[in-house]
């Protein structure tokens, strides 16, 4: 009888990323991540240049062998500064979402877990918050705190709580309700061994999704910040700071403009895409 | 012959997915007749709804694939028609109830509405003209014409049915496809649809195919049965054929493996295993591995139909040789 | 023999606006050691509640649940573990019933672990006893429950309830999801576990030839109040509420030599909130008067059998 009873569990992670293997375009965006992750960590030994050298034999340089992608203004080349500031526009997108998905999720638990006056309490907040427009409240509480990075970082991060808070409360109502929960209750399964056996691993899934696509979000929202002089703060480049200093310049250098820009839209759809595929990879409905 | 309504000839389906091919329907061969009622019957995943959806032309595709047969209806083969000529058909002629009444009805439109939208689609009537219709449709399936300005929320489930069978009946189709009608309704509610349909039926001169799992509905309300196993028709006759002799071992199974009301013996006898996996068939007989008298010429290959007597046949070896 | 099981006037009320929906209102019976109730009822009649409540998965509004001698109608946390142990369910749903993140040895080891009476080894050896009892194949322990079919899923479900030791277990439709073919092995299932281990069911169903053929005793329930109650046979050869009648009469029969007359009812199941104080059936009875508006009471008319009918005598002369 006792053949083979080795029952290693099949990893959650595993089993995610061989279902999004099959998505080829989510694979891809997956690897443009991390190269980008990885740009940025080694930023100091990528870069041909250091951000703030500047060099004012070559102001405005087209692209060359020397600086493949042209100087900037101060002669400084846009290359090492594209890649210096993919740095600050991660830490904009990742942290800040970090911070809004750590407060949200236990706000939301809470919120959906014991229901009633505290859940009352707690969206009416969210329902008066969210009147406020997003990015005027990111504004606002960047403007209160001082121009600088990471107030720009917290400031995104305390805006945007109210998404994954409503997403985990709307998951643990849903999941409250299921017959699996009943079953739990029925071997005497204590409330904490249920959040941490059944509410969360079922809740997780769409949770990730959003979190992983509100990062593509918060690194737009970062740089519109950076772009307005609340983010990062020259001569640390951010891509969009970038593209704000080459706003006024726009007419006869476009391309400083267009580097930045195009940057900020390849991690933006990256996340976006990659978001997507979890989504399928994620629902233990459609394996096979 | 002009009493046949239908003929489904050779009919093979296949659902495509991502990394399987799913074989739904493997070479059906049906007749309906003019005015009778035939029950689909069969597990889950048999391929009972592929049928009668392949004969509304309402699947899926991809990733359905059709790859060969003919469904005639009326001189017209239906799956070479445009799906201009197709839409004059579907809901016109051949009408279909699902499952689930709670679905099949838009929840933002008043069921008048939705009645009067139904006969006006395929008749040239005008707009009073389809009410009124609408409203003698109600009544004719026992909801009073004074609730035609409600929504589909006000109406409990029995009645949801009522009215989805109201609106496939609202331009007299001449055939009329019920998947599983009574599957989400109580017994008692039951009993009200089936005998209200049983009447329809008999004042309309429709012919019903009545897609169910349940023999005792089949008992109730057919004239001749098909029973489905894995894509195929393994046995078709009258009702009284089937149910006196039922002769394919499926079939057979099937019968046993109900409670009876009245004996009550310690066990039932189930069928052993489960349907075969319709991505990987086997290529003989495809109940072999659950069949108690199968032998080695049943794993070899698939046995034809065969008419052990005048309107019964089955599709097993067994009965080959014997007959 | 004392009983296992008395449940005395046992009632749940949930509010729904301003009212009160009477979701089980008054419900009493007794259940011997190895013995099954069935209890059948249209959809909305308080069936599923019952069982619900009889476990304290839900608190009752009022009456008793006396198991074993011990009145565990409200038990204090101790004593809800062990109650846990003695009493467990089967779900109607095996699909939305299993958790879909835990592989089919997770949610099978998972109430022995709860209970943190075995070592790791005991318990591994105690879930592969289990998964051979149901009939479950050792090699699936490491699928997840929506990679088998319907009937091996709730095989899962039975082996959960089964992991303590229970001596009563609530089956809450256990087969009304599954195919005839599969439903035949799994009550099969649930007969052979009942004679192994003398297990008592209390077994809810609309499904009436199954309860038929699984009960000892059958309840019949119509919005939240028993109306009848007797053993299986004598119930069906001889009953005697209007609406066990109707209900008897509305199953289809596959047999097609032996179609009897049907008694198709009039209107639909309401809901009972706030109920007047007479019979519940009076709306769709055809043998209405006006005795039916006073509050019904079970009597007992013939030994064990039991009906709640003010005009039963007149009806079944």
């Amino acid at each position: 009888m006792n053949e083979t009873v080795s029952w290693r569990k099949k990893s959650r992670f595993a089993e995610t990323w061989r279902q999004l293997k099959k998505n080829k375009v989510a694979v891809i965006c997956l690897f443009v991540i991390i190269a980008v992750v990885l740009i940025a960590i080694f930023a100091p030994v990528i870069a041909p240049y250091s951000y703030e050298k500047q060099d004012y034999s070559s102001v405005y340089a087209p692209p060359s062998a020397e600086h493949l992608l042209g100087t900037d203004g101060l002669g400084r080349d846009i290359l090492s500064r594209l890649i210096y500031g993919a740095g600050q526009s991660l830490q904009l997108g990742v942290i800040s979402t970090a911070i809004a998905s750590v407060i949200g999720i236990i706000i939301g638990s809470i919120a959906g877990y014991y229901g009633g006056w505290k859940d009352n309490l707690i969206m009416r907040f969210f329902d008066i918050y969210q009147s406020i427009p997003m990015f005027l409240l990111c504004v606002t509480l960047a403007a209160v705190m001082g121009p600088s990075l990471n107030n720009a970082t917290l400031a995104i991060g305390i805006g945007m709580i109210p998404g994954p808070a409503r997403m985990m409360r709307a998951s643990i109502l849903s999941i409250r309700e299921m017959d699996y929960v009943e079953s739990a209750k029925a071997i005497n399964a204590h409330s904490s061994h249920i959040i941490r056996k059944y509410i969360v691993p079922n809740a997780i899934a769409p949770l990730i999704v959003y979190v992983t696509m509100s990062i593509g979000m918060n690194v737009l929202a970062g740089a519109a910040l950076s772009f307005i002089g609340l983010g990062a703060q020259p001569p640390v480049p951010e891509w969009g700071a970038m593209v704000s200093d080459a706003r006024n310049i726009m007419r006869d250098h476009g391309t400083l403009a267009l580097y930045p820009g195009i940057c900020i839209m390849i991690v933006v759809l990256a996340f976006n895409l990659l978001g997507d595929g979890l989504r399928d990879a994620l629902d233990p409905r459609l394996k096979n | 012959m002009t009493d046949i309504l239908l003929e489904i000839s050779d009919l093979v389906i296949e659902y495509h997915t991502d990394d399987a091919v799913i074989h739904a329907l493997n070479g059906i061969n049906l007749t309906i007749k003019q005015g009778e009622t035939i029950g689909l019957v069969g597990e889950t995943g048999a391929g009972k709804t592929t049928i009668a959806r392949s004969i509304m032309r309402i699947l899926q595709t991809p990733p359905a694939k059709f790859c060969s047969g003919k469904i005639v209806f009326q001189d017209q083969d239906i799956m070479a028609l445009s799906e201009k000529e197709m839409r004059k058909i579907r809901g016109n002629k051949i009408a279909m109830i699902f499952q689930d009444p709670m679905t099949a009805l838009n929840p933002v439109h008043r069921i008048g509405d939705q009645i009067t939208e139904a006969v006006g689609l395929h008749n040239h009537v005008s707009r009073a003209e389809a009410q009124i219709r609408a409203g003698k449709m109600l009544e004719m399936v026992g909801i009073p014409a004074s609730r035609f300005k409600e929504y589909p929320h006000q109406f409990s489930g029995g009645m949801k049915q009522r009215v989805v069978i109201a609106m496939a009946l609202a331009c007299n189709p001449i055939l009329l496809l019920a998947d599983e009608p009574t599957t989400a309704l109580d017994v008692t509610i039951q009993a009200q649809v089936l005998e209200m349909m049983r009447e329809l039926k008999e004042r309309l001169g429709t012919s019903v195919v009545m897609i169910t799992h349940d023999l005792g509905i089949v008992a109730q309300t057919c004239n001749s049965v098909a029973v489905i196993y894995a894509g195929e028709i393994v046995e078709y006759g009258t009702a009284e054929h089937i149910f006196d002799y039922p002769s394919h071992p499926y079939t057979i199974g099937l019968f046993n493996s109900l409670p009876k009301l009245g004996s009550r013996e310690r066990r039932l006898k189930p069928i052993k295993g489960l349907m075969p996996d319709p991505t990987n068939l086997p290529t003989g007989c495809k109940f072999y591995d659950r069949c108690p008298d199968a032998t080695k010429a049943c794993s070899l290959c698939s046995p034809d139909i065969i008419e052990i007597s005048p309107g019964h046949s089955v599709k097993c070896i067994m009965r080959e040789v014997s007959s | 023999m004392s009983a296992l099981l008395e449940v005395r006037n046992l009632k749940k009320y949930f509010k729904t606006g301003g009212a009160w929906l009477h979701a089980v209102d008054g419900i009493n019976f007794t259940l011997n050691e190895g013995k099954t109730l069935g209890v059948v009822g249209e959809s909305g009649c308080g069936k599923t509640t019952l069982g619900r409540v009889i476990l304290h998965l839900l608190e009752p509004t009022d009456g008793q649940v006396i198991f074993d001698g011990k009145d565990w109608t409200n038990p204090k946390k101790t004593e809800l573990a062990k109650m846990r142990e003695e009493m467990q369910i089967i779900f109607q749903d095996p699909y939305a019933s299993l958790n879909p993140r835990m592989s089919v040895s997770e949610i099978i080891m998972e109430p022995l672990i709860l209970q943190g009476k075995l070592s790791k080894a005991q318990i591994r050896e105690e879930t592969v006893r289990l998964m051979d009892t149901v009939g479950l194949a050792v090699r699936f322990g490491n699928a997840y429950p929506h990679e088998l079919d319907g009937g091996r899923r709730q095989r899962i479900g039975v082996a959960r309830a089964l992991a303590l030791n229970p001596k009563f277990i609530v089956c809450d439709e256990p087969v009304s999801a599954l195919d005839v073919s599969i439903q035949a092995q799994i009550i099969n299932l649930l007969l052979d576990l009942q004679e192994e281990y003398g297990l008592a069911y209390m077994f809810v169903t609309h499904d009436l030839s199954v309860v038929n053929y699984i009960s000892d005793d059958i309840m019949v329930m119509y919005l939240g109040q028993a109306v009848e109650k007797a053993p299986a046979e004598e119930l069906f050869d001889r009953p005697l509420h209007p609406y066990t009648k109707a209900l008897l009469s509305a199953i289809p029969i596959p047999d097609i030599h032996n179609q009897t007359k049907r008694i198709i009812m009039q209107g639909e199941i309401t809901s009972p909130i706030n109920p007047k104080p007479g019979c519940r059936f009076m709306d769709r009875c055809q043998y209405i008067s006006p005795e039916c508006a006073n509050p019904q009471t079970l009597e007992e008319p013939s030994p064990n059998h039991f009906v709640a009918c003010c005009r039963s005598n007149i009806i079944n002369t």
